[in-house]
């Protein structure tokens, strides 16, 4: 695999203004419908950018408009600075692998990959095109399929065919629309890593739309995560894990407990809080929050730990009495279900180590829930009903 | 059940099968078989009243099948990009001109006709020294008009199953949308559109009723049937009738071939 500048680091090292496309307050009405209200994001150069949401969040809509499927109702779409927001698809410099691969079923596999090299004016040789289109096959591992027809190629095959066609373009940003959708599980962990090498060795832009976290977070240097037409946060896959401003995000990517709470202090990025049952812990806070104020707390179930009902306490850890109702096995860990004095249902995940040393709970027994300080977070005052 | 399904094909095909039967006669009756022989058949294709007929009605079918079909096509595509209340009206009137008996679409036709030709020929005449007139002319334009629903119906069938990605597919890789429709809309739909030509051809070729109002002085094969009729039913009507019928059914089952494979071909 060929080592190229826009390789590994691309995204650590992007300059400032270094973007390849922008949503400039973009909006997109289907008659009463607001598909995007608003958008404003920057897609960075060589970057894996990823739209993530549930169906109709807007992120299929926000591709299509970077597509040029769609134009926007308001606002813009710049690609390499220029707006683009009323160029039609076939003159922008972008390519998409179709959610159902859309391969032309009256061509051949390498009829199709050849086709958008075909529609370049002035036209280009035929030697040329056939040597790039067995180039970007070879690139799929797919150099001997050429002549074969698209309905004799499996899933997995036809999507790599519809990966060659976009590539072969050298287009400055690849869409993809779901692409991993129609494969089973263990293709589709393949194909994840596939694409993932590919986007480095070829430093290509990707933008991948996908309602499935686990793609995302497996990919993406970026991910957009978008709801009700709208942006919730933009962040590295860690960022969104470990500092979600809002529930919405905390819900969608991973497992997030939610408590309710009443904020009383922020000293620099700690905050002191009140708990439904009267108990404070010491979570984090953004930068600029303050206090006093309701708040919403958002705890991961594997940071909190669990220990016998009565059992000495670490410095700095604060206990809620809670009582466990379901005990899950899942191998690398146990998924505890509980119910928490004042407080309501909990989960916690204990690590298998950590039970093999300290042994496991028994439903319906007694338990205390641990929460070390510094650890949950306060979301963000104005994301809370988001 | 089985028995009560023979006996309703045996009801349909049987007096069928006995006309293509009793066409090979030696005889002279058009209702017994009596030896064999291809004499009838042979006696059919020197008769040249029967060829004229022939061949206005080979001319017609083609002529109305393609004028049919252009129409048609060009109609299913404006059609798809319609939206909401116009296609649904245009679609159902498509329907419904398929179900009208051909016995009022020729009264309709003829009414119709003459009308315009009664408008058109005070002004036409002195000018160009033309006269507007019943003939192989209006038959093209009536089985035309007619024929041009089927293959409304055929194509846009077609459309509607046709994924719409192909089409941003093509306009993604760079395909203006004349390009998009030339190298992916036509192939894509052109199984339905010469299924269309075909049926519409074979359509018109057997209608008898459409241009029996129509044709004017011109005859065609069906036309030429039933005026031989009146002078006696003979071995070489039923020679006529099964040729016909032969080249009908051959045509028909190409189109149904050709419809099953565009449809039969498996989307990725």
């Amino acid at each position: 695999m060929t080592k190229e500048p826009l390789s590994t680091d691309a995204t650590t090292q992007v300059r400032a203004g270094d973007t390849i496309a922008e949503f400039v307050s973009t909006s997109k009405q289907y008659g009463a419908v607001l598909a995007a209200d608003r958008l404003s994001l920057r897609i960075r150069r060589g970057e894996f950018l990823s739209f993530l949401g549930p169906s109709g969040c807007g992120k299929t809509t926000a591709l299509r408009m970077l597509a040029g499927f769609e134009s926007p109702t308001d606002g813009g779409v710049l690609i390499d600075r220029k707006d683009v927001s009323k160029v039609p698809a076939y003159k922008r410099p972008v390519n998409m692998v179709f959610q159902q691969y859309a391969l032309f079923p009256h061509m051949t596999v390498a009829q199709n990959v050849g086709y958008g090299l075909r529609q370049q004016r002035p036209r280009m040789p035929k030697a040329e095109i056939a040597a790039k289109v067995q180039k970007a096959l070879a690139t799929v591992r797919l150099e001997a399929f050429g002549p074969r027809r698209i309905w004799e190629m499996s899933g997995g095959q036809q999507q790599r065919v519809a990966l060659a066609r976009a590539i072969v373009n050298e287009p400055k940003i690849l869409l993809l629309d779901e692409p991993m959708a129609a494969l089973d599980a263990k293709l589709r962990s393949e194909m994840q890593h596939e694409l993932l090498a590919l986007q480095r060795s070829l430093g290509i832009t990707f933008v991948l739309v996908t309602h499935d976290q686990e793609e995302a977070l497996a990919m993406s240097d970026r991910i957009c995560i978008m709801g009700k037409g709208r942006i919730a946060q933009v962040g590295t896959p860690q960022d969104l894990y470990d500092r979600p401003r809002s529930r919405y995000v905390a819900d969608f990517v991973g497992k997030a407990n939610i408590l309710e709470a009443q904020l009383t202090r922020v000293q620099g990025d700690t905050g002191t809080a009140t708990l439904a049952n009267g108990i404070a812990v010491h979570p984090q806070v953004f930068a600029g929050d303050t206090a006093p104020r309701k708040a919403e707390i958002a705890i991961r179930p594997e940071v909190l730990s669990l220990a016998a009902a009565g059992a000495p306490l670490p410095e700095g850890t604060a206990a809620l009495p809670a009582r466990i109702t379901h005990r899950t096995f899942l191998g690398d860990h146990t998924e505890y279900l509980l119910v928490a004095e004042g407080i309501g249902p909990l989960q916690v995940n204990v690590p298998r180590q950590a039970e093999r040393v300290l042994g496991g709970h028994d439903v319906e027994a007694m338990v205390q829930i641990l929460w070390p300080a510094g650890t949950g977070l306060v979301l963000a005052a104005e994301a809370t009903t988001a | 059940m089985r028995l009560y399904a023979l006996a309703v094909y045996a009801f349909l095909y049987l007096p069928i099968a006995i006309i293509a039967l009793f066409s090979f006669s030696a005889g002279r009756s058009a209702a017994s078989l009596q030896g064999f022989s291809v004499h009838w058949y042979h006696k059919a294709l020197h008769n040249p009243f029967v060829l004229e007929a022939l061949w206005t009605s080979v001319r017609v079918a083609f002529l109305s099948a393609l004028l049919a079909t252009i129409a048609g096509t060009l109609a299913s595509l404006a059609l798809t990009g319609m939206r909401g209340r116009v296609r649904a009206i245009f679609d159902t009137l498509v329907q419904v001109a398929v179900m009208i008996p051909g016995i009022v679409i020729g009264i309709a036709t003829l009414i119709a006709l003459v009308s315009v030709f009664d408008l058109v020929n005070p002004w036409l005449e002195p000018l160009t020294g033309l006269k507007l007139s019943l003939g192989t002319g209006s038959l093209v334009a009536a089985h035309g008009l007619f024929t041009m629903s089927l293959v409304i119906l055929l194509v846009r069938g077609r459309m509607e199953s046709l994924d719409p990605a192909l089409i941003e597919a093509s306009g993604d890789l760079g395909a203006t949308p004349v390009a998009t429709f030339f190298q992916v809309t036509l192939p894509q739909i052109l199984p339905a559109i010469m299924a269309g030509f075909l049926l519409a051809f074979t359509f018109s070729f057997d209608d008898f009723i459409i241009a029996f109002f129509v044709a004017g002085s011109d005859t065609t094969l069906p036309i030429y049937i039933f005026s031989s009729i009146r002078r006696g039913v003979t071995p070489e009507i039923n020679a006529i009738g099964t040729m016909v019928m032969g080249a009908s059914l051959t045509i028909l089952i190409v189109a149904q071939v050709m419809l099953r494979r565009s449809q039969a071909q498996p989307r990725p």
